[in-house]
């Protein structure tokens, strides 16, 4: 059943949900009902979509601590000084920019996901076309006039605008804000987006204004147009209440200009007045870094610098927000760029376009940490020496469809129109859920290595008899049974070779007595 | 659940929302904002009928074109700036070449016309046939007449004056039903585009179509029928609210001399026969000088027809009136006290010394300080016509060459359709006097934008911008956003070429910060250097590739909606 089939039934859904009270979970025995429990589980998630246009440096955001030598030789006049990259928890060989404390800390709290090394094959080098292959979700060599959030929400919200807004879903499907069409939203028939053009025209709408005319009879005409377009608008309405029932309560939000806070701001407060909106997109430019990327003194100012401050600042803000409005459980937050830069720095103290780069996703909700690993660098960079590809930049949004918003695998596949693997950057998993049941949490240990590509090994405890480890793909088809065995009560290991399994994302549930527990594997060529 | 295609969708999105369009009275939002009186205290101009001598620039020349033709094409443009103001002028007012007839665009292979007409040949020679090809006639006659409005070969103010016409001599096609009289109608309204008001008056008392749609045929001396009558005066010559006035009396005395008209559907002209006609004496109040139409036995009794006319011609009134009208559909809906002694009054003068010849009152009105003046520009809230038409035009919409009036007429019909959902269909104004938006106070204008028409305003140029649509075609007819950027010289510089569009796009102009912005969201896709564009359009001139073509598309698209969507965009 696809979420435009749960959609029909959505009144039905409320109300299984509710039975005696008690959370659909007990009835989990029923397919119908269990999915139902999912899809209202997924009710009101919001992706926030934070587009950094001109091509993020990744590697003086996410720093590969353990390749400061290989760094210092390719861009020893932008590298930020070891001593004042902020260390995260947990690793000592992975920092971030010394002006994202604001993140720094988020990370700290277990607030965020960082993909390493994502891209895709073939890159492109063309801020115009990079950028639309990411909106798009295309290949290197794949022209489409979608976007793929656009399809997303076509999957979701079939026939729009063609009767929405309705009861189901009164509010835009997604909301940009900033002018242009952005082309993520572009679905087959409009553009899914709603646009608040500016942060003047939003705070237009919420006072009941427009911009103020000149005094001629033009301008008489252009006023009276003005209202009548503001007023009939589809969404005027839902957005002026929504905006009256919550304003900023954030003691983080900058206080200095900072554009993307402005934009998190207009977007905290819509959530939490209640818009059902499931997609905003905002947009941070600038980070076309060709020359003077820093401070010529010092590295840790300047001009990107003053960017990852700005993100900084705003996501932390905007989370901070988002808890104290609690809406924190339903919103995650996800930066990406339409490349990373090159490995080694220019004479213009500069970066010129690259390849890869980290994807930082925000939310409760996430798996704390880091997937992938610093990417490698040679010893003495030439000019044009790249990233590795670590991570096609369509897992992650796999993740965002099926664990974030619990699409089903086919829908997945058919709007990212090939099968990619899920970036475990959610805690909860759609299909199979990471669970244990009656045994201890430790009782089945994360494969390592993970991702991995020839074989992996799990350590695992048994409190005796038949223990069984099979291994489920997304959709929760069982692909291979590792172990079904009496074993001893005690901890044990098994190794699972990889033999043609494809790439993707896998499940491995152990199984002894009453005792089970799930978790998820990575497999990549 | 099947998808349909997304010209499929639109179309079926936008007929299941058909309906007819003034503001209900129920629009509580244009309610809330449209005038309720007139609008006061606005700095307006103090020009006067002086010929206008200040810069001929792009400026005045859009503002010319805009308001005597539908939209602006940028060929026009470029050709104006070689011309002077009054060469500019005489040239619009110039006389047109007569399009060639409406033709047989409804043959299909399960069709065929009785009357013998091929696909491609007109009809209007051909007999009335029966009630389906009629049907089909009548909508080949309004479909033709849009086409003539977008491909008219030559820059003339005629399709905007014949639209005057209709709107003053308000027919609806579905109620006049005769496809003939329709198209007769229409070219009476076009010969006399720029000619005689008298004479057009004359025409249109006695034509077919009117009689039909104003009941005169039924004018009998046994039975008279007020209904012409009180129109030609009320609508047509001298309007109302004045004092003193003619009286309910001159409008029965009118009624009576006009007894006895009749038409023939064989060869749609129209005669008089006297046996109908009330031969008796018509006396006048005293607003006529309490004059007297003498009745006149048999055959000239259709002369007291034209001592009518040349009575309700000797008031200054009609002059005025109809002035006032013209005013209104080229200039601003609002007349001052300073307008009405400034232009009115000698405009109307000059009409009544010149014996009632339109086009030397346009002409003076269209060269004068007060038309060219700042203050007279951008005020006039774009008709669904030069809405859509408009866009047609601007944007140089052309349909395949080779195709014949089937599919070009099918086109039209789309565009009819749409006029429609605006609240403009060409042919069908809602009632005798026209569309509330050239004669109610004190909104005017603004009826044209409501919460109805306002959101199909911008899903029409979401439409055009996007898959377009196809309307039984089989071909998307859309906007090629590329195409109107190459006739610009410099389409690689960001900046100007927003400029190019605004000036052609939009009443009032916006601000550079505003344009900035569009360029960086959509021309620059948030990058900071122009270059990213000039590159994106030089590779895309070089070599149309799939994805050079693309990436220069899907930027212009984002612009072109952007701007069409400003409420500047229904200005004009």
């Amino acid at each position: 059943m696809k979420r435009r089939d749960f959609l029909k039934v959505g009144q039905a859904a409320t109300l299984a949900y509710m039975i005696n009270g008690n959370p659909i979970h007990a009835y989990a025995s029923n397919p119908l009902l269990e999915l139902l429990a999912k899809q209202t589980a997924a009710n009101g998630r919001v992706m926030v979509m934070i587009q950094l246009s001109g091509g993020n440096d990744g590697l003086n955001t996410v720093i590969p601590i353990d390749k400061y030598s290989a760094l210092s030789n390719a861009r020893g006049n932008i590298l930020i000084p070891q001593s004042k990259v902020l260390s995260l928890a947990n690793t000592t060989a992975t920092g971030l920019h010394p002006a994202m404390a604001g993140v720094r800390d988020m990370y700290n709290n277990g607030l965020v996901n960082i993909v390493q090394g994502v891209g895709y094959p073939d890159p492109n080098f063309s801020h115009f076309r990079a950028t639309d292959i990411w909106m798009s979700g295309s290949d290197s060599n794949q022209y489409i006039n979608t976007g793929w959030i656009g399809r997303f929400l076509d999957e979701q919200y079939p026939n729009f605008p063609n009767g929405y807004p309705n009861p189901t879903m009164p509010d835009p499907l997604a909301i940009q804000i900033g002018s242009g069409v952005s082309s993520m939203l572009q679905g087959t028939n409009v553009n899914m987006g709603h646009a608040i053009s500016s942060i003047d025209s939003f705070y237009n709408i919420v006072n009941g204004v427009v911009d103020p005319a000149p005094n001629t009879p033009a301008g008489h005409e252009l006023t009276f147009i003005r209202y009548i377009k503001q007023q009939t608008e589809t969404y005027t309405k839902a957005i002026q209440a929504a905006a009256q029932k919550a304003t900023n309560q954030s003691s983080l939000w900058p206080t200095t200009a900072n554009r993307l806070a402005d934009q998190l701001k207009i977007v905290a407060r819509l959530i939490a007045g209640g818009l059902k909106t499931p997609i905003y997109v905002v947009n941070l430019g600038g980070f076309d870094t060709h020359s003077q990327q820093t401070d010529n003194v010092d590295t840790t100012l300047g001009n990107h610098a003053n960017l990852l401050g700005d993100i900084s600042e705003a996501v932390n803000a905007f989370f901070d927000d988002c808890a104290i409005l609690k809406t924190d459980d339903r919103v995650a937050a996800m930066t990406f760029s339409e490349f990373g830069r090159r490995i080694k720095a220019n004479a213009s103290g500069g970066t010129d376009h690259g390849t890869t780069a980290p994807v930082m996703v925000f939310g409760k909700e996430v798996n704390p940490g880091l997937i992938g690993s610093n990417p490698s660098i040679p010893a003495n960079a030439a000019v044009g020496d790249n990233l590795a590809l670590q991570h096609d930049y369509r897992t992650v949004y796999a993740a965002v469809l099926a664990d974030w918003f619990q699409l089903d695998v086919a829908t997945m596949d058919k709007i990212l129109m090939k099968n990619y693997f899920i970036q475990p950057i959610f805690k909860k998993t759609n299909n199979v859920d990471e669970t244990t049941t009656y045994g201890s949490d430790d009782m089945l240990g994360q494969n390592f290595p993970n991702p991995f590509s020839r074989s992996t090994t799990i350590t695992f405890g048994s409190e005796g008899g038949m223990t069984t480890i099979q291994l489920f793909d997304v959709s929760g088809r069982l692909v291979k049974t590792v172990l079904d065995q009496p074993m001893e009560k005690g901890k044990h290991s098994v190794t699972i070779n990889r033999n043609g399994l494809p790439a993707g994302t896998y499940f491995y549930k152990l199984t002894n007595g009453k005792n089970k527990s799930t978790k998820r594997l990575i497999a990549v060529d | 659940m099947g998808k349909a295609n997304r010209r499929e969708f639109f179309e079926e999105f936008i007929a299941a929302s058909a309906e007819k369009q003034i503001p209900p009275a129920d629009d509580s939002i244009y309610n809330q904002y449209a005038n309720k009186e007139r609008p006061r205290g606005l700095s307006k101009t103090t020009g006067t009928l002086n010929k206008y001598t200040g810069t001929w620039s792009d400026d005045q020349i859009i503002h010319l074109l805009r308001r005597t033709m539908f939209g602006v094409r940028y060929e026009d443009v470029v050709d104006l700036r070689t011309m002077t103001m009054e060469q500019a002028v005489d040239e619009l007012l110039a006389q047109q070449t007569t399009p060639a007839p409406p033709l047989n665009n409804y043959n299909t292979s399960t069709y065929t016309d009785p009357t013998g007409v091929k696909l491609d040949q007109t009809w209007v020679n051909a007999p009335y046939g029966d009630s389906t090809v009629n049907a089909k006639r009548r909508l080949s006659m309004t479909n033709w007449w849009i086409g003539n409005m977008i491909y008219q070969p030559q820059r003339r103010i005629t399709e905007k004056m014949v639209y005057f016409w209709h709107n003053h001599f308000a027919t609806e096609a579905n109620v006049v039903a005769y496809a003939h009289m329709m198209y007769n109608h229409h070219n009476i309204l076009r010969d006399n585009a720029l000619g005689n008001f008298k004479t057009l008056v004359k025409e249109i008392t006695l034509d077919p179509a009117m009689l039909r749609y104003l009941n005169g045929y039924l004018n009998t001396k046994t039975a008279p029928d007020e209904n012409y009558a009180r129109e030609l005066f009320e609508l047509f010559t001298l309007g109302k609210n004045y004092k003193p006035i003619y009286i309910e009396d001159d409008i029965k005395a009118a009624a009576k001399i006009l007894t006895g008209w009749r038409y023939r559907t064989t060869n749609w002209t129209s005669y008089f026969n006297s046996n109908l006609h009330d031969a008796s004496d018509k006396k006048f109040s005293s607003f006529f000088g309490n004059k007297t139409i003498y009745g006149k036995p048999g055959s000239d009794g259709a002369k007291e027809t034209d001592e009518l006319i040349d009575m309700i011609f000797t008031k200054q009134e009609a002059a005025k009136f109809i002035v006032r009208k013209l005013y209104r559909f080229f200039v601003y809906y609002d007349i001052d006290n300073t307008t009405e002694y400034a232009i009115i009054v000698p405009l109307a003068q000059q009409l009544v010394d010149n014996g009632w010849e339109i086009k030397p009152i346009l002409e003076r009105l269209l060269k004068s300080e007060h038309f060219f003046d700042m203050l007279s520009m951008d005020c006039f809230i774009r008709t669904p016509l030069d809405y859509v038409v408009g866009t047609f035009r601007t944007f140089d919409i052309q349909l395949p060459a080779w195709w014949k009036s089937d599919n070009r007429y099918k086109v039209y019909n789309y565009l009819r359709y749409y006029m429609g959902l605006l609240g403009g269909e060409p042919n069908q104004p809602p009632n005798v006097a026209g569309w509330p938006a050239f004669y109610q106070e004190p909104d005017y204008y603004e009826k044209w934008i409501n919460s109805t028409t306002m959101p199909r305003r911008m899903q029409f140029m979401d439409l055009m911008l996007n898959n377009g649509f196809s309307a039984g075609t089989g071909t998307a007819i859309k906007i090629d956003p590329m195409h109107l950027a190459k006739k610009f010289y410099s389409p690689g510089d960001p900046n100007l070429l927003i400029d190019f569009y605004a000036d052609l796009l939009l009443g009032i102009g916006i601000s550079k910060t505003l344009k900035d912005s569009y360029k960086v969201a959509s021309l620059l896709s948030y990058q900071t250097q122009d270059y990213y564009w000039t590159n994106a359009w030089a590779a895309y001139i070089a070599s149309a590739t799939n994805a050079n073509t693309n990436t220069v598309r899907t930027r212009l698209v984002s612009l072109l909606t952007d701007l069409t969507h400003l409420a500047e965009h229904n200005l004009c």
